[in-house]
């Protein structure tokens, strides 16, 4: 395709094309901290291809496909093209990859356990992480948590972290501006802006942490933490994994290790600030 | 054109030896674009490879593993669901190959469950499966109509709890096409391999690959259905599989497919100019896994409808498509 990049996120390559200049620029900026894989064999192709002939020049309008696509998928304006290719990628995880247990969560580590918060769009998990990861902790990622299904271990894929509506201010003036992508407004999940990682989550995306805490974070209520049943962990978790079924037995095995050891709460926090003090609260606790 | 890379790549994989990353990441895209990934994982086993290729392909293989485990559990349930019907169940296509072991299923797609049974045992088909937790997918009136008057299978069904799909087929064409094989004969030749499962002889196992391939459809998938032919022709005698192939008027087609699997993925083939457009068309890959040759793709299309029905039923079938908001890719 006319304008390419290949980015490392992770454990993963991917090959991004598109047929416009801007969504490829805006991934070369705010990656550029990422590993140079220029001339790399990647594990996806991700394609951002105009929907039809017509709409390449006149209101661009975007199909986010690759190796893997949804034949539905909407359509999505040029002006939002990095969300688009950040789609195309999570797409291509979520569809695609198998070596490890995917589970759509946040994760973050310190002294080499981890911490891992999974709700679904809303819920705070990326928030949280994002805020986190500018407080102590090493932000892992923010979308997908990898589970090795041999160790256990928890692996970062820490790619920009997608904050939405109210958080963007909140973590804006937490990082400052320099670290923060263009404002895409009025998207199909409202406004999004992107934020880079730390360097030091980018330096360290290699390396795992065995899991010691499972939150089931959940914005907008009055503080309140339960404890939940090992059945209904392993539903939610096995619903918050796109390729669980793909791997069949090994990942039943994993899954159901994860459960039995790692300690999980479900919290309800009104701000950032009442979640942050609760997670070091719970940390301190049981993990 | 990298569906170029993928054929000559499957031909001979030891040709991957010179592959820069470039070519492997085109190879691979074309690849998954064809569905021919988990064939090529195979068809690349004990081939020295970098680093970088050998867990995509090691995931491709367990993939494929994967779909043909569920594949055999999906026909083990359908036999499950017919077996008071006293009902030949011929198993189709990817299914039948894993079925049987064959070359051409290993690291193969297999997407729905394929089945041949007898035009006349259709409704008592039709209602074990409803009892067993399949259901219909296709809502609208008109496409169900259509399946039921004109196709050569019933519309196809998912399974409440298992969401998978089953294509419940009483011949290999559409009953508009300009060729009628014989069903009859392929359900009574019908190769017993298990349990209440069937598949279809040597001979039509080819015939009815050829008569997807190129007397029905736009080819989309053309490459995987021509790989599947040439690894079944050389289990046919090439004398009787001509007289089965006319005997359902598709003797010419057979005879094509044969020229293409040859040019295409064995030792080489004298083409016709005809054979010549279909290769064009097979090949119309680029290197992102997109197809290209817009036009040639177009006239296929517009062909596989052209092949389908008479023109004035054809306008007939466009218009009310057209008018319900269907828009050719």
């Amino acid at each position: 395709m006319k304008h390419a990049i290949t980015l490392r996120i992770g454990p993963a390559t991917f090959r991004i094309g598109s047929a416009w200049r801007q969504p490829i620029a805006d991934l070369a900026r705010l990656y550029a901290a990422y590993p140079d894989m220029g001339g790399a064999i990647a594990d996806f192709t991700v394609r951002l291809q105009p929907t039809s002939l017509a709409r390449r020049w006149v209101r661009p309008s975007i199909f986010i496909t690759g190796d893997h696509g949804l034949a539905d998928a909407a359509p999505m304006s040029l002006a939002h093209g990095l969300l688009a290719a950040e789609m195309g990628m999570n797409l291509q995880m979520a569809l695609g990859w198998r070596r490890h247990l995917l589970l759509h969560a946040s994760s973050v580590e310190k002294d080499g356990r981890v911490l891992v918060m999974t709700g679904e769009s809303g819920s705070g998990k990326s928030t949280l992480a994002a805020l986190l990861g500018e407080r102590g902790w090493r932000f892992m990622g923010d979308e997908f948590a990898l589970l090795d299904m041999d160790s256990g271990a928890i692996l970062p894929f820490p790619r920009l972290v997608s904050l939405k509506n109210r958080a963007i201010e909140v973590v804006t003036q937490a990082v400052g501006d320099a670290r923060m992508g263009p404002l895409l407004a009025a998207t199909a999940k409202g406004d999004i802006r992107h934020m880079v990682p730390r360097t030091d989550a980018v330096a360290r995306m290699g390396d795992g942490g065995m899991p010691a805490l499972l939150l089931f974070p959940r914005f907008g209520h009055d503080a309140a933490v339960r404890p939940l049943g090992q059945g209904e962990i392993f539903m939610r978790l096995t619903q918050a994994s796109t390729n669980y079924v793909a791997l069949g037995e090994a990942a039943f095995t994993a899954l159901t290790r994860f459960v039995a050891h790692v300690p999980a709460r479900a919290i309800d926090f009104p701000t950032g600030d009442d979640a942050i003090a609760m997670v070091d609260r719970l940390w301190e606790e049981l993990a | 054109m990298s569906a170029v890379l993928l054929v000559r790549t499957l031909r001979d994989p030891a040709s991957v030896g010179v592959l820069d990353a470039d070519g492997w990441n085109r190879l691979l895209a074309a690849a998954r674009a064809e569905r021919l990934i988990g064939t090529l994982a195979y068809r690349l086993e004990g081939v020295a490879l970098p680093d970088a290729v050998r867990p995509i392909l090691g995931d491709a293989r367990r993939d494929s593993g994967r779909e043909a485990q569920q594949a055999l559990w999906e026909a083990d349930r359908a036999a499950q669901a017919l077996r008071g019907l006293d009902v030949k169940l011929v198993l189709l296509k990817g299914a039948a190959y894993v079925a049987a072991d064959l070359r051409a299923g290993q690291g193969r797609f297999i997407g729905d469950l394929d089945i041949l049974v007898p035009r006349d045992a259709m409704p008592a088909v039709e209602a074990a499966l409803i009892v067993a937790g399949w259901e219909w997918v296709k809502e609208d009136p008109y496409d169900d109509a259509y399946y039921r008057q004109w196709m050569h299978e019933l519309p196809p069904m998912i399974h409440v709890d298992r969401d998978r799909m089953i294509d419940v087929h009483h011949t290999i064409l559409p009953l508009t096409a300009r060729q009628t094989p014989d069903a009859t004969a392929m359900i009574a030749d019908a190769v017993h391999i298990i349990d209440g499962l069937y598949i279809l002889s040597v001979e039509d196992r080819i015939v009815h690959s050829v008569a997807h391939m190129l007397a029905d459809g736009d080819m989309q998938g053309g490459l995987r259905n021509l790989w599947d032919i040439y690894c079944l022709l050389p289990d046919a005698d090439p004398a009787a599989l001509a007289a089965r192939a006319t005997r359902h008027g598709v003797a010419a087609h057979v005879r094509q497919a044969r020229r293409l699997a040859g040019a295409v993925y064995g030792a080489g083939a004298r083409l016709t100019l005809w054979d010549r457009l279909v290769r064009a068309r097979l090949l119309a890959r680029d290197g992102w896994g997109r197809e290209s040759r817009k036009l040639l793709v177009f006239a296929f299309f517009v062909r596989s409808h052209w092949l389908r029905m008479p023109p004035l039923m054809l306008a007939r079938h466009l218009l009310t498509k057209w008018r319900k908001g269907h828009r050719p890719q």
